[in-house]
């Protein structure tokens, strides 16, 4: 736990002294804050359905498939082409330590970028001139499910970096996984094959798995415990792939 | 007796089916220096991965302090100092932060880490470079920061894969001192093929070819065992039909290596002899022989030592097809 700690606060002490992590955000902001001008334009056009912040979470997928891979590609990856992957491993220091110190510290990058963005819907209440332009429950709701979502996505991405030298590839590598865990699980359930009555098992986890469903209930208000157990088994899962991923060491030897 | 720092039995190591290290065995007692040689793919690199936990074996034993590396790894990585080949440090930290990093993560105390630093850095001569960043550093230096992260923590065992690889004579010289340094306060077990380096710092040497030891001993006896008693070599002129018999009556085990040696200007030839094992110095004897005969003229007499260089290649020669 001692090791975890000494890893993780120079983790985050790299974070914020690289100014790469300042470029991120400011282009991550700009873009999430043009996405956010462009919902409350069409919400002053038109009278909508949905609220500008559920509409807002909507697009949670562009962030995810564009900075994580960028946030998680170099973290392991990086130290194994340098070689202090093997300076690392040699002190008492543990895979699994080194892992989730990377793992929570690009997590934090993560919610900090995310927690960012509040700012837009402050600067909305504030000078919206109405007392209450927002609801505060698809907000809450929004940003609990990009934190809980946040665990999987970011796990994917460590992964893809623990399993080979090259940054490039461990980014496209997060962006195919991620794409296909987004994207590619809402074409599944759109499969003729699985309208079958013989595969109705299939369709019904192909449908529990629906990320999109999540964020809906999650603004909703409903926070449903086999979603969150979803992402963070999901996690679990990726951070022990990802353990392995270094710990085979013929890749790199 | 106490045991070994390093203990290696029949190690072998085989990545994907092929070979690397094959029954390595060898001892290093503490408070040694010891060199470990071999041209390069020889297995040296595997072997002190395999020592420091960081790469398992495929079979064999190896203990660091009596400590078994494949059962208990995490014990051994309290036990050792290690630096990689190639010494990879990370680009963007600063010496003293870097050092500072690796010393908690091996678990100095916060009372002992900051003395601790100060005499590292001292001892290291990386004072003038202390909060430079490592990227922008020269590579003795660097090599220097990869040293003194080894001896950080006080282990008993040091590992150091080609320290002194890439570095000016002078940088050699000083790594060479600091290596030494350490003498008799830790272990320590060097990778080179740099040759007078080892010959000069170590106290006992492993040469390893294809992943098997072909010799060991310590620097001035290996010479002696692989390459007999160094030969002599003359500058001679004269009737050298007459040099057999003239050389049985000075020692029965001298004899004429036979080199087609052209005789120079002036008539001196220069002639090669081989000598026997346990034949004394003879130097002096031949000169006096050579001297008191009328038909000699001696004009040079050198005893050439065999270094170990002479050893490494004779040890490590391709063999015939």
């Amino acid at each position: 736990m001692r090791l975890f700690r000494i890893l993780l606060a120079h983790e985050l002490r790299m974070l914020l002294v690289s100014p790469a992590t300042y470029i991120a955000a400011t282009l991550f902001l700009l873009v999430m804050g043009f996405v956010f001008s462009g919902i409350l334009e069409t919400f002053t056009a038109a009278p909508q359905e949905a609220a500008p912040a559920a509409v807002f979470f909507q697009l949670f997928w562009l962030p995810v498939f564009f900075m994580v891979p960028l946030l998680t590609m170099k973290s392991i990856a990086e130290e194994r082409r340098l070689g202090t992957l093997e300076t690392l491993l040699t002190t008492p220091v543990s895979t699994p330590q080194v892992v989730l110190a990377k793992f929570a510290a690009s997590y934090a990058l993560y919610l900090a970028l995310w927690a960012a963005t509040g700012g837009f819907f402050y600067i909305l209440v504030r000078f919206a001139g109405q007392s209450q332009p927002i609801d505060l429950g698809p907000l809450l709701g929004g940003y609990l499910f990009i934190a809980v979502s946040g665990t999987l996505f970011v796990a994917v991405g460590i992964f893809a970096s623990s399993v080979t030298r090259n940054q490039a590839v461990a980014g496209i590598l997060a962006f195919v996984l991620l794409l296909a865990l987004v994207i590619g699980t809402r074409f599944a359930g759109t499969l003729e094959l699985l309208k079958l009555e013989s595969l109705a098992g299939v369709k019904a986890a192909v449908d529990y798995i629906q990320i999109f469903t999540h964020l809906e209930d999650f603004t909703r208000g409903v926070v449903d415990t086999r979603q969150v157990l979803y992402y963070l088994s999901g996690c679990t899962f990726a951070l022990i792939l990802a353990i392995l991923g270094v710990e085979a060491r013929q890749l790199h030897s | 007796m106490p045991e070994p720092a390093i203990l290696v039995r029949d190690l072998v190591k085989s990545y994907a089916g092929h070979p690397a290290v094959r029954e390595v065995s060898f001892e290093v007692a503490r408070g040694e220096i010891i060199g470990l040689l071999g041209p390069n793919g020889a297995g040296k690199s595997t072997t002190l991965r395999i020592l420091t936990g960081y790469l398992p074996a495929t079979s064999g034993q190896v203990e660091v302090c009596g400590i078994d590396v494949a059962a208990n790894p995490a014990d051994v990585k309290n036990l050792i100092g290690y630096m990689p080949e190639n010494n990879p440090l990370p680009d963007d930290m600063r010496v003293r932060e870097y050092l500072d990093l690796r010393a908690r993560l091996k678990g100095l105390t916060r009372r002992k880490l900051a003395p601790r630093l100060d005499e590292v850095i001292h001892l290291c001569d990386l004072g003038r470079v202390r909060d430079r960043i490592i990227g922008k550093l020269s590579k003795g230096y660097r090599q220097r920061v990869g040293i003194a992260d080894a001896i950080l923590a006080e282990p008993p065992v040091i590992i150091l894969d080609e320290p002194t690889i890439g570095l000016d004579p002078h940088q050699i010289i000083a790594v060479r001192d600091l290596i030494a340094g350490l003498r008799g306060r830790m272990t320590v077990l060097i990778s080179s093929h740099i040759l007078p380096e080892i010959e000069a710092t170590c106290d006992r040497v492993v040469i390893i070819n294809q992943g098997r030891v072909v010799a060991a001993g310590s620097p001035a006896e290996l010479p002696r065992e692989w390459l007999g008693p160094p030969a002599y070599e003359l500058e001679l002129a004269g009737p050298l039909e007459a040099l057999p018999a003239l050389l049985a009556s000075v020692h029965p085990g001298l004899s004429l290596v036979p080199t087609p040696a052209p005789l120079g200007q002036e008539g001196f030839a220069v002639i090669r002899l081989a000598a026997s094992a346990d034949t004394p110095d003879l130097r002096e004897t031949l000169v006096n022989t050579l001297a008191r005969d009328p038909r000699f003229r001696l004009r040079g007499l050198t005893r050439p030592r065999h270094t170990l260089e002479d050893v490494f290649l004779a040890a490590t020669r391709p063999k015939a097809a």
